[in-house]
């Protein structure tokens, strides 16, 4: 009897649409990120992220009612990342139903504000999305740095410190996600995760490049991680949910199924 | 309308109401109304009260304490079926070491103490996720839950009651802890049932359906 391994899809939410494409057989309307949410919940998920990408803040009210129409069908946790950079956006995505919120890059800009938005709402509901990309050479020690807008703009920051500091800053739970490895289907960063997920006490999600249901177990056995997160292994209805799980559980990791 | 019954979600500013009030919705008759307020009004006129709570034990109890709804939530706490919720189980306690010491509502003897995970260093605070719960007394608010069933928890301080018979669910993160106490017509869970998928719904059906004994 212990806690379970979590794992989490994550959806890509542009202008209240889901994109990076989700192809379910049986859902008509494979764009809408409520139908896909719901279909999520039924395949067992232990909690769903939702990530903001949308360009125009003049269009980022419409993930604040995805959010409120999710939340009062889907019953488990929900994560938005995505644009959260004041204490005022957090307060909107809690009220609209969101458990948590990932904040990026504001935490890079203003430290500070993972801070005042632990210390406002508490750090349960504080995740800080960590975007690493490895630095170091062949036969150098590994060495990973914060990178931003999407891994094109590096800041010079270590990802191992960096860590830390958002700990003791009070976030609950680190997202961290290998920019090296996101969107190659070649499995997480191991040593990143690792790394990270052994100098913190909080819980750290690995994120970034699952391809294989074999790559999630690996998340958890070798990166250390308490939950991991995918998109598109089971957008394309390659696998289900359930099926990561029995994967999972098939490692000797311990699942809600 | 005469036989509606109005539950109560107390709001204090300390908590993801909307969730709890939709999750309660969700499996109610249509006789039941779900409300929620920071009036004490409305909760000296509901049939039950669901008492939910996040964040820390001091600005809970400063919250509730500014509210000016202690006084009600306490009668309230001692005729009516009750359920708290995470934090809304903590502020029960006598006592919570949280923020270096915090008095509580006093309402169950006991403390509130913070995980001591020195022995097991492979384990993360706070404890977040879904953990089973074992039901410990047969009670109407486990009704159709099966047992160690999983729930969603995230919190890093547990209660720890003086009387131990009020214990109706624990939980093991390294250590075990108190994660329900079920006492005459109040029950108490550490666990989010509002996020806690169809077993946190059967708990919300079966509260919705309890008289409190």
């Amino acid at each position: 009897m212990s806690l379970a391994k979590r794992i989490i899809p994550c959806l890509d939410v542009d202008n209240g649409r889901v994109v990076k494409g989700v192809q379910f057989v049986d859902i008509r309307d494979a764009g809408n990120p409520i139908e896909v949410a719901k279909r999520y919940d039924e395949q067992g998920a232990d909690e769903i992220t939702f990530l903001d990408i949308t360009a125009t803040a003049h269009d980022r009210g419409t993930i604040v009612h995805v959010v409120e129409e999710v939340a009062s069908q889907v019953f488990i946790p929900l994560t938005v990342g995505g644009g959260i950079r004041s204490v005022e956006d957090v307060r909107t995505m809690l009220n609209a139903g969101a458990d948590k919120v990932a904040i990026n890059s504001a935490a890079i800009f203003n430290p500070a504000f993972v801070k005042e938005a632990c210390d406002t709402f508490g750090s349960q509901c504080i995740v800080v999305a960590i975007d690493a990309k490895k630095v170091s050479i062949e036969n150098e020690p590994d060495k990973w740095e914060i990178f931003t807008h999407g891994g094109r703009k590096e800041t010079g920051i270590d990802a191992i410190e960096w860590a830390k500091k958002m700990e003791t800053l009070g976030a609950g739970e680190l997202l961290v996600t290998s920019m090296d490895k996101d969107g190659t289907k070649s499995g997480f960063d191991l040593a990143l995760t690792r790394t990270i997920a052994d100098s913190v006490k909080i819980p750290v999600i690995a994120s970034g490049g699952v391809g294989e249901l074999s790559d999630l177990c690996d998340g958890i056995t070798q990166g250390h991680a308490e939950a991991v997160l995918a998109a598109s292994i089971f957008h394309f209805g390659q696998h289900t949910v359930q099926e990561a799980k029995q994967a999972m559980q098939k490692e000797g990791i311990e699942v809600r199924l | 309308m005469a036989d509606q019954k109005l539950v109560t979600v107390i709001d204090y500013g300390m908590g993801n109401l909307r969730s709890v009030a939709k999750a309660a919705e969700h499996v109610a008759g249509s006789n039941t109304r779900i409300c929620i307020s920071s009036k004490a009004d409305d909760i000296a006129a509901a049939d039950a009260i669901i008492f939910p709570g996040q964040g820390a034990a001091k600005a809970c109890m400063k919250a509730l304490n500014e509210s000016n709804i202690s006084h009600t939530l306490m009668q309230a706490a001692s005729e009516k079926p009750f359920l708290g919720i995470c934090m809304g189980l903590q502020v029960l306690m006598t006592h919570s070491q949280e923020n270096e010491g915090v008095d509580c509502l006093d309402i169950l003897k006991g403390d509130v103490q913070q995980f001591d995970l020195s022995t097991y260093p492979e384990l993360k605070m706070p404890h977040m996720g879904w953990n089973q719960i074992h039901q410990t007394t047969d009670h109407p608010l486990w009704h159709n839950i099966e047992q160690d069933s999983r729930f969603y928890f995230v919190h890093s301080y547990f209660v720890s009651p003086h009387d131990k018979h009020i214990i109706a669910g624990e939980t093991t993160h390294g250590n075990k802890f108190t994660s329900a106490i079920a006492q005459d017509n109040l029950f108490a869970i550490q666990a989010h049932p509002e996020k806690s998928a169809d077993a946190g719904l059967q708990l919300f059906k079966n509260f919705l359906d309890w008289n409190g004994q």
